[in-house]
């Protein structure tokens, strides 16, 4: 039985982090796109370009400055915050950094993608004694990390931190999967292996997939549709078979070099690394 | 960059020593970048010079105030009263009847103690948790909720008032209600304990990395779902350690209250000294001390465990 994934709407969605300045750039500008019931979508645009930025505002975890998002047609933000985060239950955001405490086992780790769906107090008793040991197992066996079940996260790789991050999504109760950089610390063969595993376990369940990566050839040989995003704007939105390589270059072309501001304050412009603890604050 | 003119070297001037001391010599292209360049100089030096200034200038008032001498401890009238205070403590009295009232005393002390501990366990861990900032769901996105701010605010007032009046005072009163004894030792410890355990857990909790609690969240988990997978396995050896930290403190704790007649080894002590028995004093501070070694080690066992 194929259950449908949830559907995805942007509509005219602008972001801009509290605290900046109204002159520099928001993160996000006007964007808007829809991604149907399981949909497969690849993200792709460099370092900055807000990607992180809008999957986050797709998962409800950041709230747009301007425009609506909408969920299965629901808008979360005008939702009460308990049907809120009921909504939030429907995807599955993987942020870049694994979210996995260091000294939980990594059989936990990969359970906690349940927990949306199991009540306080099979949560509590699945501490005591994990409650589904061979679900967990099943969602690490194609990630090759069937073996280290009973190990600490600290004792994983960040390559193996990813990688279980990922498992943990495939027990996510979860209609809509929202990766962000799941490959980003992977070797080519295995980037490639997990990115089958999670497209072939998101179509057999109809999920919708929305990845961002930066790996241009592998999202234009494995996704039927890309959206590629620069400086918080849409620059391209279609089949990898409609993408031309002048659009490629001009999305990760280098800026050119602006006299005003300073290249200080222009790489904190556009590094990623300042949007994200913003948005975990 | 301009330079005042003192600071301008001339070329066969060493800039730091105004000489020859050589160290120009060594890589001149780097030491006049490390002069020049804004970026090489510590930014922060004079805030934290100028906050040196400031406590000291604050702290010496208060010296001041509170006629802090100690070197007055060692003129030769200090020293004999000391001695002679001292000298009778010693031996300590180690007679098997005493011996037999101060192991009960013992026991009692340890049973107050940690009595108290777990009532105040029983108060803390759910102040806590609602008073923890990184479980709010609706900070997701930003600000908190206004319910929620005033609810953690609220719980935050709770635990300032129950750890602001001392146990000694909690316990002069629960001596007045429910009679002299160890009950009142035990509700008055719980009663203190609970308010600083349950702001010291808020704040070992909102230390953690908020990454996998946040996560939790934002993918539909619930608030203690969230505490027992995100926040639990990262904090857990320092919520155990400060506990443990306050058992030990709370077995100091009720020897004081032991004091106004909240039982075990402090009434013990209280009426050792009131008889003038300082050897009996002495053993029981041995034991005491026997105590306070104790809790340590067990703490340190418990944290090697939980690494």
């Amino acid at each position: 039985m194929k259950a449908t994934g949830s559907s995805l709407q942007l509509e005219q969605v602008s972001v801009r982090y509290p605290g900046e300045a109204s002159q520099t750039r928001p993160a996000l500008a006007d964007v808007e796109f829809k991604v149907d019931g399981g949909e497969h979508v690849a993200l792709v645009g460099p370092s900055g370009a807000g990607k992180t930025t809008l999957l986050h505002v797709a998962a409800a975890a950041l709230r747009a400055t301007r425009g609506r998002v909408l969920l299965d047609g629901q808008e979360p933000w005008a939702l009460g915050s308990r049907s809120r985060q009921q909504l939030r239950r429907r995807l599955f955001l993987a942020p870049q950094v694994p979210p996995l405490p260091p000294r939980q086992r990594v059989v936990t780790a990969v359970l906690a993608g349940r927990l949306p769906a199991m009540s306080l107090a099979s949560s509590l008793r699945s501490l005591l004694y994990p409650l589904d040991i061979g679900a967990a197992h099943e969602a690490l066996e194609p990630f090759d990390l069937g073996g280290r079940l009973f190990d600490r996260v600290d004792r994983l790789s960040g390559g193996e931190r990813q990688r279980v991050s990922l498992a943990r999504a495939l027990l996510a109760p979860a209609r809509l999967w929202l990766l962000d950089e799941p490959l980003s610390a992977l070797d080519p063969v295995r980037a490639t292996r997990a990115l089958q595993i999670v497209r072939q376990r998101a179509s057999q369940r109809g999920i919708t997939l929305v990845v961002s990566m930066h790996q241009v050839d592998m999202a234009m040989t494995h996704f039927p549709r890309l959206i590629g995003v620069r400086a918080g704007r849409i620059r391209f939105d279609s089949p990898p078979s409609q993408i031309s390589p002048e659009q490629l270059r001009s999305l990760y072309e280098r800026e050119a070099p602006t006299p005003e501001p300073s290249d200080v304050a222009a790489d904190v412009e556009t590094g990623e690394t300042v949007a994200v603890p913003m948005v975990w604050r | 960059m301009w330079l005042p003119t003192w600071r301008r070297a001339k070329p066969w001037q060493c800039r730091w020593c105004g000489a020859s001391c050589g160290v120009m010599e060594t890589d001149p292209g780097l030491l006049m970048a490390a002069v020049r360049s804004p970026y090489q100089r510590d930014p922060a030096w004079r805030g934290r010079l100028a906050w040196l200034l400031v406590s000291a200038v604050l702290l010496w008032p208060l010296l001041v105030l509170t006629e802090f001498r100690p070197w007055r401890m060692l003129d030769s009238r200090s020293l004999q009263v000391t001695a002679h205070f001292l000298a009778g403590f010693l031996p300590p009295a180690l007679d098997a009847d005493f011996l037999r009232v101060v192991a009960r005393e013992t026991w009692r002390t340890v049973a107050i103690a940690t009595a108290g501990v777990t009532l105040a366990l029983l108060l803390a861990a759910p102040l806590a948790l609602v008073a923890t900032a990184a479980l709010s769901i609706s900070s997701l996105s930003g600000r908190m909720g206004v319910v929620p701010f005033v609810t953690r605010q609220a719980a935050r007032a709770l635990m300032v008032a129950l750890r602001t009046v001392p146990e000694l005072v909690w316990a002069l009163v629960f001596v007045r209600v429910v009679g002299l004894g160890p009950t009142s030792g035990v509700l008055a410890i719980g009663l203190t304990y609970g308010g600083m355990l349950g702001k010291v857990f808020a704040e070992i909790l909102e230390g953690s990395d908020e990454h996998p609690t946040r996560t939790l969240l934002a993918n539909g988990g619930g608030r203690l779902q969230a505490f027992l997978y995100g926040l639990l396995p990262q904090a857990a050896p320092e919520l155990t350690s400060y506990t443990i930290y306050r058992w030990e403190c709370a077995i100091r704790s009720s020897v004081v209250l032991g004091f106004v007649g909240a039982g075990g080894l402090g009434q013990q002590m209280d009426s050792s000294l009131k008889m003038l028995a300082g050897n009996e004093v002495a053993t029981m501070l041995l034991v005491f001390i026997g105590l306070v070694w104790l809790a340590d080690s067990v703490s340190a066992w418990l944290r090697g465990l939980l690494r």
